[in-house]
């Protein structure tokens, strides 16, 4: 099978579910007997672009022009079937992102193709075309038969290791043919806390939940966050009561997360807080209460206070870290 | 301002997901069901919208009639009427072409959707009528507000946001931020039960995919407990043991 990967960048780099994306389609092309092609749009660094050939792509399409620096899903998704047309692709893969998930249902539409969205493992190719999507947000798993001509899978980010290979794929420019009515959303500008770690990407969470008592006690969140490279959560009563923004709610109505380490603290573990972390692969849980659920969905716990416990993780973590740099 | 507001039949957030034996099916057994609720985050928006500059909010859903409950809750919250596709929601294709389908024949300013339905987390419908409609969308928006025709809207990205502006009409898919979800009042619930409900008959779509089984994800091991006056064996285990740091 024909495999085209959108890759996504930020500030003209490739973002780290570009690299995911681009060994996932290696992957597939390579169980099928097919060839991987990468497209990326808008500005990105040639160095990045090389580096995309890297990782399992015959070839690193590359599109831009004033108008294509800035997403624009609608033009973006254009772009990208146009080139799945070209290669005659029979995949083509997308990260799960906000921008993933903004563009692969028009894809979809403009090839005829059947989607599946949220894929957390490779294809069954051997008879058919079957996928194994999250469902039920996190409280289950589908498989989807796709039995259209043209697939489209999104791969949610942290559910597949990037792997660097020998070959290096050669980048071509790539010219689109994208009408104005495309560009009807303008940017006007991104807000971006350039310092923070983005959390649906993150490989470590440090999440606080109502036992955390005010929005003031957040520091030695951030702190102990901060200490292991980990991205910042919160429980949905936390952003309810406007103590943290709601892109950082994980849950069954928030954000789905699946990073190697989730420390959730103070969280009791509700039911539709467990759906959006439960793929986490390591949970550790810091609660009071020895009886919070939470406790039943973890891989390590401490039964204590948030208060005591987490100002001496903050310093074990600074000699742990001393000790190993 | 005509704005159509998209909404799913889920089971409630608190509900405990288990399928048949041969894992082909959801048990529905004592299964609540609720708006979806991100749509109705995007329903509570457009009533705020049409309640400060006229116009009406219809209501759509692709459902069998166990779901006019849930549409009866959307108009006892406040929406002007109903439509009710009368098909089982195969898959997102399916559902958007029946939304595409219906929008074509009734010009809307504004389709709102939620960000994704909490069944099938497919987040595919606003995109996809939006591309059978040939119109512009904006996904996982926090923050909508509509002036001489055009949506001034703030997206979610990974670390952020973006601002953007986009003409009407268009597809707005939305999430929390947006607006606050309200309680039907006594006079909702009882307005709701007079207000039209239309079944419209599904037109035919191709299908090309299918779930074939379910399955759980593995339960955890025990936990693993650590005194907390031993923190350092926290990290000790999280360096050597699960090698996540």
């Amino acid at each position: 099978m024909n495999i085209l990967a959108y890759i996504e960048t930020a500030d003209g780099k490739l973002k780290k579910s570009a690299l995911e994306i681009l060994s996932y389609g290696a992957a597939i092309a390579s169980q099928t007997g097919g060839q991987l092609i990468a497209i990326a749009i808008g500005d990105v660094q040639a160095d990045e672009l090389a580096r995309a050939g890297r990782y399992g792509a015959a070839k690193v399409l590359h599109a831009n022009n004033d108008k294509l620096k800035q997403y624009v899903g609608q033009a973006y998704a254009t772009a990208v079937a146009e080139a799945a047309k070209n290669i005659q692709a029979d995949v083509v893969v997308l990260s799960n992102s906000f921008s993933g998930k903004g563009m692969a249902p028009r894809i979809a539409v403009k090839l005829n193709a059947a989607m599946a969205d949220g894929a957390v493992a490779l294809p069954e190719t051997g008879n058919g075309f079957k996928v194994r999507k999250t469902a039920f947000s996190g409280k289950a798993f589908a498989d989807v038969e796709l039995t259209s001509k043209t697939k489209i899978v999104t791969l949610v980010p942290n559910s597949y290791k990037a792997v660097e290979q020998a070959a290096a794929g050669a980048v071509e420019a790539f010219s689109p043919q994208i009408n104005e009515a495309d560009f009807a959303v303008k940017v006007k500008e991104v807000v971006k806390a350039s310092d923070k770690i983005s959390l649906p990407e993150a490989e470590i969470v440090v999440s606080g939940g109502r036992g955390l008592k005010g929005p003031e006690n957040w520091g030695m969140i951030e702190e102990l966050a901060s200490l292991l490279g980990a991205a910042t959560a919160c429980s949905k009563p936390v952003s309810d009561a406007n103590w943290r923004p709601h892109s950082e709610h994980v849950g069954q109505t928030g954000l789905a997360i699946s990073p190697n380490l989730y420390i959730a603290i103070g969280i009791s573990g509700a039911i539709q807080h467990l759906a959006g972390v439960s793929s986490s692969k390591t949970i550790v849980v810091i609660n009071k209460d020895p009886e919070a659920p939470f406790f039943k969905a973890a891989d390590y716990g401490i039964v204590g206070d948030a208060f005591e416990v987490v100002p001496k993780l903050i310093e074990e973590v600074k000699k742990f870290k001393a000790a190993n740099s | 301002m005509k704005i159509l507001v998209c909404i799913s039949h889920v089971p409630d957030t608190t509900s405990k997901i288990n399928f048949t034996d041969d894992k082909k099916s959801f048990v529905t057994q004592g299964i609540q069901y609720i708006i979806n609720p991100s749509d109705e985050i995007a329903l509570t928006r457009a009533l705020e919208l049409t309640e400060k500059d006229g116009g009406s909010v219809t209501v759509i859903n692709v459902g069998d009639n166990s779901t006019e409950a849930t549409i009866r809750k959307a108009l006892a919250i406040g929406a002007t009427d109903a439509v009710r596709v009368n098909a089982a929601p195969r898959d997102a294709f399916f559902v958007a072409k029946q939304i595409a389908e219906y929008a074509g024949k009734n010009s809307f300013d504004l389709i709102l959707c939620g960000r994704e339905s909490i069944d099938y987390n497919g987040s595919q419908v606003p995109s996809m009528v939006a591309e059978m409609l040939s119109l512009p969308a904006v996904n996982s928006v926090k923050s909508l507000t509509i002036e001489n025709g055009t949506a001034t809207l703030d997206r979610e990205i990974e670390g952020g946001k973006e601002v953007v502006t986009c003409p009407l009409p268009c597809v707005v898919s939305a999430t929390e931020g947006m607006a606050e979800p309200r309680i039907p009042n006594m006079r909702g619930i009882m307005s709701a039960r007079t207000k039209p409900l239309t079944v419209a008959e599904p037109v035919d779509v191709e299908n090309m995919q299918q779930i074939v089984s379910y399955d759980k994800p593995q339960p955890r091991t025990q936990v693993k407990l650590i005194d907390a006056a031993n923190v350092a064996a926290l990290v000790d285990a999280l360096h050597n043991e699960a090698k996540v740091i």
